[in-house]
């Protein structure tokens, strides 16, 4: 595992790498093809730019258009060092605060890069008519975000992702009209195709007419997006999911970190049975909220009566310096532990009041509306109680995930000619990812490094004319290659299309997160990890002898679709249970219940300071832990303090 | 609450469709309409049926991948709402509800409630962007823009792309849409050199893929979830005749081929 990470002084990194790039002269760009798949940020942005580059980029998504992408869901904002406010802020305080919030698991090369480069990102959106919120004065408006101290977060009210989706998904319908991007909807890509340890190409499946093909081109780029649905119950889009990486692992790519999950403190809370997704409450209220419960448990007074002094503000209480912006893994076990303690309100005593009444008292209700408007009206809709007048009521749920398939610094996997990019890498967030830093990783990934580094693999296979490259047929190992796992995507679906037994596919997926919100969510212990082990195994057994799935593979089938996704949750997530057991320590979101102080998680900098990226070897072998460990040279890990 | 569901079922784009009828009981107040279905969808799994295909992905309103005619209007009773987003609390104990696909000569039935809005797409392909380059751009603050002018920018660029003024409209006109993308970009300084290149194009591909006229219904508006203004609809007219006056020659292929390596 060589992570190729640039020599020299951090602020020079990137740039002595970019240099020493081999570069592909501009006619010769358009003899290669690169398959994108995924069109959220991190997709669309580099298949956009690989297209304006010149190269033949095929982009895949088994939406029916690349603009419902997850990342449209997006709310609170996007971080830049640009320093607008003039508030202190710069690249290294921006990299400062990312390394710290990510409890020193991330790499210092990596996360200096998207500082750098994140000043670049605001001009690029901008410049593509996103509309940023904006001042009087007619410049950029900033807001605040977890675990920083200065006002960095760039916004379109709280809908910012849908804004930057749309200005990347116009830059790809750019392409795409161009003819230098042939855009394939409603395609879902169900497996890797790799000969010779090389990524080849993919298969797909067409979720309109369940044709199975193979794709071949010369670099594949997954920008597949994260896996918080393996809980069932998450912020995120329904159809999320873990495919494309794991088939990717399956297939010899190192998955790092599966255990590194977020759980985001401020979102709807569970209600019924019936309840299909947690909706997130952006973290940027917490400008403006303040989180409380009441003093002594079980006070069954509305919140309007219940006096000051019987409140307790206990972020602001245990966290003083970050108060209710603390960042979020620390925030969400807080939130946990004051229900445990019996002080949670709500009929299942399972939330707590994040309350504007101090905000609007102050600045009134139009300032308010315009600040948060769209999330104010959904809380609305779906609890039928008015914030503005009631405060909101807010529990942590499965929001993004930091662990992905393992990069290098030019953000190719292990096997080469496979990159990832977005939320479905690994790389930047190290324990715990700051709000409003995918977007940045997702833009950053996709407008400015994949491009650039892509070309060096590319112009280092020096196979213009290869198996993908346009125009060409390929070797005898390419097509024995496509063939056999052609062959094996068949017969999955046939086995998925024969489970015939009495328990539904979403039945199952209910099973497979509340075992793993139970053992391997908010809090870990070995012993819970072992015994979610155990109930996983059984759960699989369940899933192949009792799982149905109706209809016909060769039309629209949703069951199917889900049964696929399902089943790849399945055996993931015995790989996140076997990560959380070994790694003994707790460090961001991973809070291992063996290992901390006063309720404060202990890192073990000693033993842990690394990546654990797991191979695969076989449905019957365990997978092999390998270690990349992490250097801090430019900052000294301490132990992490927002008090 | 107890409901009964007069769903449109066709397996195919080239098959006979049809209203079937359901019963659902036991059904939480609490319940999105899309949650509604799933709790169908697992009766009809449990019985051995085909579950009703459907669109849905974020669940919370902003996607657009959600599209339903409910007892005849897009996206429900409620106005400024998405299916997603509208709960059971708002219909009547004992209700009888029809469902059905949007109805849109553009937009091809596929499967069940899921359509193809792709012509949406392929409308802005042919110009609802600003033609720059990654890292062409200049300082981000080098260009001030009023807040007012910024904020109704916003206000156009928050269409979600769903298909509800296409399928709320007698002539499946997609004025809305285009006009809101339209407006979006000519607001905005950095949207003003394709300014006229951009409205002619986007008109051309919406008449090619086949969607009617605007005859002032204003049916479109009271339909959308974002509540993009009706007025824009004039400015896509009066962006559209600037354009002709100014000599933008029709019918053009778009320049991108050329500037392209
Ligand atoms: C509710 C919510 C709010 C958020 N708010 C913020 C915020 O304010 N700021 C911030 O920085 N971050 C935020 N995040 C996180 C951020 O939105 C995501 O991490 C980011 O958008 C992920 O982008 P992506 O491009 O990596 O993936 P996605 O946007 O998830 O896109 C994945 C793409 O891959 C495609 N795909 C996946 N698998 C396959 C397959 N097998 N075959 C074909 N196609 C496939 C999908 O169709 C899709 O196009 C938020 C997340 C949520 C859930
Ligand atoms: S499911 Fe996304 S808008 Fe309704």
């Amino acid at each position: 595992m060589d992570a190729r990470i640039p020599q020299g002084p951090l602020e020079q990194k990137w740039e002595h790498c970019l240099d020493s790039l081999q570069l592909i002269s501009p006619n010769n760009k358009r003899n290669y093809r690169v398959l994108v798949v995924g069109t959220g940020l991190a997709g669309a942005s580099a298949a956009a730019t690989l297209a304006e580059l010149g190269y033949q980029v095929e982009s895949f998504t088994f939406h029916d258009s690349p603009r419902r992408a997850h990342s449209v869901a997006a709310q609170g904002g996007i971080n830049a060092a640009k320093n607008y406010r003039g508030d202190g802020d710069s690249i290294h305080r921006l990299f400062y605060d990312t390394i710290k919030g990510g409890d020193f698991r991330s790499r210092e090369a990596n996360v200096y890069r998207l500082a750098q480069i994140s000043n670049q990102i605001i001009d690029q959106c901008v410049a593509q008519g996103v509309p940023f919120a904006r001042e009087y004065g007619g410049l950029l408006d900033n807001r605040s975000f977890g675990g920083a101290l200065v006002s960095r977060t760039f916004y379109a009210r709280g809908q910012t992702g849908q804004q930057l989706l749309l200005g990347a998904f116009g830059a790809l319908n750019r392409q795409i009209h161009a003819g230098q991007v042939t855009l394939h909807t409603r395609s879902e890509m169900v497996d890797l195709v790799v000969v010779d340890g090389v990524a080849r190409g993919i298969i797909t499946r067409d979720l309109v007419s369940g044709e199975i093909r193979p794709h071949l081109g010369d670099a594949v780029v997954l920008a597949s997006g994260g896996y918080s649905n393996v809980y069932y119950l998450s912020t995120n889009a329904a159809s999320c999911n873990v495919t494309a990486s794991f088939r990717g692992y399956k297939r010899g790519a190192l998955f790092a970190n599966p255990s590194f999950t977020q759980i985001h403190p401020t979102c709807i809370p569970m209600s019924h049975s019936g309840q299909s997704k947690l909706p997130l409450m952006s973290e940027s209220l917490r400008n403006h909220g303040r989180i409380w419960v009441p003093k002594k448990g079980g006070d069954q007074r509305p919140p309007e009566q219940i006096p000051e002094q019987d409140r307790d503000y206990f972020l602001e209480r245990k966290y003083p310096a970050y108060g209710n912006l603390s960042p979020r893994d620390i925030s969400s076990r807080a939130v946990k532990e004051v229900c445990d303690e019996g002080r949670g309100v709500g009929e299942m005593g399972r939330s707590v009041y994040l309350d504007f009444g101090d905000a609007i008292e102050r600045l009134g209700e139009k300032t308010i509306a315009e600040h948060y408007g769209n999330l104010f009206e959904m809380y609305h809709h779906i609890t039928d109680e008015n914030p503005y007048q009631t405060p909101m009521r807010i529990y942590p749920a499965a929001h993004y995930t930091m662990g992905g398939l393992w990069v290098d610094y030019h953000l190719m996997s292990n096997l080469p000619g496979l990159f990832v990019i977005g939320e479905a890498n690994f790389s930047d967030h190290g324990a715990n990812r700051l709000g409003a830093s995918a977007l940045m990783q997702g833009l950053a990934d996709g407008y400015f490094i994949l491009p650039q580094t892509i070309g060096d693999y590319l112009a280092g296979k020096g196979v213009v004319g290869s198996v993908g490259s346009v125009g060409s047929v390929g070797s005898e190992e390419d097509r024995v290659g496509v063939s056999e796992v052609l062959a094996q995507s068949h017969q999955r679906t046939e086995r998925l299309m024969a489970l015939k037994g009495d328990l539904s596919i979403r039945t199952l997926h209910q099973q497979l997160g509340s075992i793993l919100w139970n053992y391997c969510g908010m809090s870990r212990t070995a012993a819970g990890l072992s015994e979610a082990l155990q109930q996983l195994t059984e759960l699989k057994q369940r899933f192949w002898t009792r799982g149905r799935v109706t209809g016909e593979a060769g039309e629209i089938n949703q069951e199917l679709e889900r049964a696929g996704r399902v089943a790849d949750f399945v055996d993931f997530s015995e790989l996140m249970c076997r990560d959380a057991l070994a790694r003994k320590e707790s460090c961001g979101g991973h809070f291992r219940e063996e290992y901390q102080e006063q309720g404060e998680a202990v890192r073990d900098d000693q033993h842990f300071s690394h990546v654990s990226a797991w191979r695969y070897r076989g449905e019957t072998e365990p997978p092999e832990l390998e270690i990349e460990a992490l250097r801090f040279d430019a900052i000294h890990a301490q132990r992490r303090s927002y008090q | 609450m107890r409901f009964q569901l007069n769903i449109w079922r066709q397996r195919g784009p080239d098959q006979v469709g049809d209203l079937v009828s359901y019963r659902v009981e036991e059904i939480g107040a609490d319940l999105s309409f899309l949650e509604l279905i799933d709790h169908l969808n697992e009766q009809l799994i449990s019985s051995g049926e085909r579950p009703v295909a459907f669109e849905h992905d974020c669940r919370e309103g902003i996607c657009g991948a959600c599209s339903l005619m409910i007892n005849g209007v897009p996206h429900g009773p409620m106005g400024a709402t998405t299916t997603c987003q509208l709960y059971m609390r708002n219909f009547e104990e004992g209700a009888e509800i029809t469902v059905e696909p949007w109805r849109a000569g553009p937009f091809r039935v596929i499967q069940d409630l899921v359509v193809d809005r792709s012509p949406f797409d392929r409308i802005l392909q042919a110009g609802g962007y600003v033609s720059v380059h990654t890292g062409e751009a200049p300082d981000a603050n080098g260009l001030p823009v009023s807040k007012e002018v910024a904020d109704r920018a916003f206000e156009a660029a928050n269409c979600i792309g769903c298909g509800a003024c296409v399928a709320a409209c007698p002539n499946a006109s997609a004025m809305l849409f285009v006009a809101a993308k339209v407006t979006h970009l000519a607001l905005l300084p950095q949207g003003q050199p394709e300014r006229e290149h951009r409205v002619v194009s986007m008109v051309e591909a919406m008449d090619a893929e086949g969607f009617g006229n605007c005859s002032n219904h204003y049916q479109c508006a009271d339909a959308c979830p974002k509540e993009i203004p009706i007025v824009l609809i004039a400015r896509l007219n009066r962006e559209f005749i600037n354009a002709a006056l100014l000599g933008r020659a029709f019918g053009e292929h778009s320049p991108h081929h050329v500037h392209q390596e």
